[in-house]
């Protein structure tokens, strides 16, 4: 009988199939979706795509990083900039965000990697605050009390609130797609399977000779250039930015580790999972406040404590299930010897 | 002289810093835990000394006795409850179950305070100065700074003299050899958290008689704490205090050619530090 590997199992064929009609009916969203649903979404998209992004540095790089509000704030600003003060088109602006993300995000990696572990964490939370404390110092940008888009920028997206809208949304959406797409891509590739192999054992991956420092550099600084595109969106939305907001450890760190430990860390289904029980938790028990806020904390710390992998992994240990062709699994193999 | 005054001044704040510091030291050193809630637990030690100094008409120095006592406490419950549950190879459960105390602690604050500042009243001794020569320092500055040198040779006595410190040692070194020489691993990690707290409520203490403080100002707190420690260099507990000065000193200086560079300095200073002498400027142990 013949060996053969595949990643794909009869799940993730017809998740694909399933995924493809939703992606279509997501798409169609502003012509079926009212005003209101709509910004819910894209909030939703943006911070599925900061969850996904954030497991990746941390579950899978082992980069547990308590500073991509760094990112996020750099990318809101570096937009706001770039359209206001440099007078790009919006549409121009957002890939120049990427590419300043990765550039900047550089030398700082190499700089902050001489931390390690839990030490390497409050380090990425000095340079948030760096940042923080450098754009409250720019005037042009509004210093310490930040700014707000001027409407003719707003204006040059669309014709009219509805199309405005509708473009923000599939934004939104569209990085969404691109940031799981790149992470489903770096997981399949070489780089992933180093990826892979040092999530699950760091020492035995170096010691088949995966570059440690190298993957960990790449993911770092691909992770932020993508972080600082999604916080251009964000900022994008809310059309008015401030050091406060945009560097907030809360609302771009504390709540995207929660979504990602909740759904489970180090799966690719987790923080997705986990994103829509965030949102389905903020939706009805948002009223509770800063309540809401400890339940969520106490939650993950139960989780953290007697359930580590998180819904997710918890599913997928009992059943197998994975949605996403990631796993290599061997097939022809004896059943006796499985 | 003003340059003077604010090296002077730098230095004692340093004194500040190193008590932030120590507490961090003190639990990385026995069991190579980072305690990401440190900050927000030096927050609450302030208003645990507001909460007795109200109700009991005490003055916050001498609601230490009470303070003191009451975060060891803290400490020891939660290392035995909740930490000592997260010890082990991976790095990630300590890490994320700290952060998620931090986020707890902060919105509990806020429950029972509200977000508005609160400042510890100590009475005349917060304005008495006395004068060196051509300057005007502080009594509780000099108080802090001394108290710092004074807690950190303490630690460091506790640390090489006493039958607890070869206990934290031996533990650090190896866990499991230690459990075999009849040392409670859960025990003794437990007597170190409760120690870290201690200091801490020092630390709490006179920060809040220092400034004003509100349930968020905990993460800034973390972060000197843990310039400090870098820039000394892990495990070091004097290394702790010259950290401590030489980020109180980057900030006076820093606010000295504007105010608005305070924080920014310290940070700057910690990253140069960094980038020169990764592993601080006198280090004893590998991180």
């Amino acid at each position: 009988m013949s060996l053969s590997v595949t990643r794909r199992t009869r799940l993730s064929t017809a998740w694909l199939f399933v995924l493809v009609p939703i992606v279509i009916l997501l798409i169609a969203a502003p012509w079926w979706a009212g005003r209101a649903d709509l910004r819910l979404m894209g909030e939703i998209a943006l911070y599925m795509s900061l969850a996904v992004l954030w497991n990746l540095l941390a579950g899978y790089a082992g980069l547990v990083s308590v500073g991509q509000q760094a990112y996020v704030g750099f990318g809101g600003y570096l937009f706001f900039a770039l359209t206001m003060l440099a007078g790009l088109h919006p549409f121009a602006a957002l890939p120049l965000v990427v590419l300043a993300g990765f550039v900047i995000s550089a030398p700082v990696a190499v700089l902050i990697f001489r931390l390690r572990g839990a030490y390497f964490a409050i380090g990425t939370w000095v340079v948030a605050e760096v940042f923080r404390l450098s754009f409250a110092q720019i005037s042009s940008l509004g210093g310490g009390s930040g700014t707000s888009l001027s409407p003719s920028i707003v204006r040059s997206l669309a014709d009219g609130r509805d199309a405005r809208e509708a473009v923000a949304w599939w934004l939104a959406l569209g990085a969404g797609m691109l940031v799981i797409g790149a992470v489903v891509w770096l997981l399949r590739s070489r780089q992933g399977v180093a990826l892979t192999a040092i999530r699950d054992n760091e020492l035995a991956a170096r010691s088949l000779g995966i570059d440690i420092w190298r993957t960990k550099f790449t993911v770092y600084v691909v992770v932020s250039g993508l972080t600082a595109l999604i916080g251009a969106l964000i900022f994008l939305q809310k059309l008015r930015i401030s050091p406060d907001a945009a560097f907030s450890a809360n609302d771009w760190t504390a709540f995207v580790i929660f979504i990602v430990v909740i759904g489970g860390i180090g799966t690719l289904e987790g923080p997705i999972l986990g994103t829509l029980v965030f949102f389905a938790l903020r939706e009805t028990l948002a009223d509770l406040g800063t309540l809401y806020l400890i339940a969520l904390g106490v939650v993950a710390i139960v989780i953290m404590l007697f359930a580590p992998r998180g819904l997710w992994g918890f599913l997928r240990d009992r059943w197998g299930v994975e949605l996403f062709p990631l796993s290599r699994r061997v097939s022809g193999l004896a059943k006796k010897e499985a | 002289m003003d340059w003077l005054n604010a090296i002077v001044q730098g230095t004692l704040l340093g004194g500040l810093y190193a008590l932030f510091a120590a507490g961090l030291s003190l639990i990385f050193g026995v069991m190579r835990l980072v305690n990401i809630a440190h900050g927000d637990l030096i927050v609450l030690s302030a208003y645990v000394a507001l909460s007795f100094s109200v109700s009991l008409g005490l003055n916050p120095l001498l609601a230490l006795v009470l303070v003191v006592p009451t975060m060891a406490l803290v400490g020891y419950a939660l290392q035995r409850l909740i930490l000592n549950r997260t010890m082990g190879e991976d790095i990630l459960p300590p890490l994320l179950v700290t952060f998620g105390l931090s986020v707890i602690l902060q919105n509990v604050l806020l429950m029972g305070y509200s977000a508005d500042p609160q400042n510890l009243q100590a009475g005349a001794i917060e304005t008495a100065s006395v004068s060196l020569g051509p300057l005007a320092v502080g009594v509780m500055p000099v108080m802090v700074f001394v108290t710092a040198v004074v807690v950190i040779a303490a630690l460091q006595w506790m640390f090489y003299r006493t039958a607890l410190g070869r206990a934290f040692r031996a533990t650090s070194d190896r866990q499991d050899v230690a459990q075999l020489m009849g040392l409670n691993r859960a025990h003794v990690f437990g007597l170190a958290m409760a120690l870290s707290l201690a200091v801490t409520a020092l630390a709490g203490v006179f920060l809040g008689i220092r400034t004003a403080f509100d349930p968020a100002a905990g993460g800034t707190r973390l972060i000197f704490g843990f310039e400090a420690v870098i820039i000394g260099g892990l495990g070091n507990l004097w290394g702790t205090l010259a950290g401590g000065v030489i980020l109180g000193v980057a900030q006076t200086l820093g606010a000295k050619i504007d105010p608005g560079y305070q924080i920014l300095a310290g940070h700057i200073a910690f990253l140069i530090i960094l980038a020169l002498r990764p592993r601080g400027l006198f280090p004893r142990i590998d991180a």
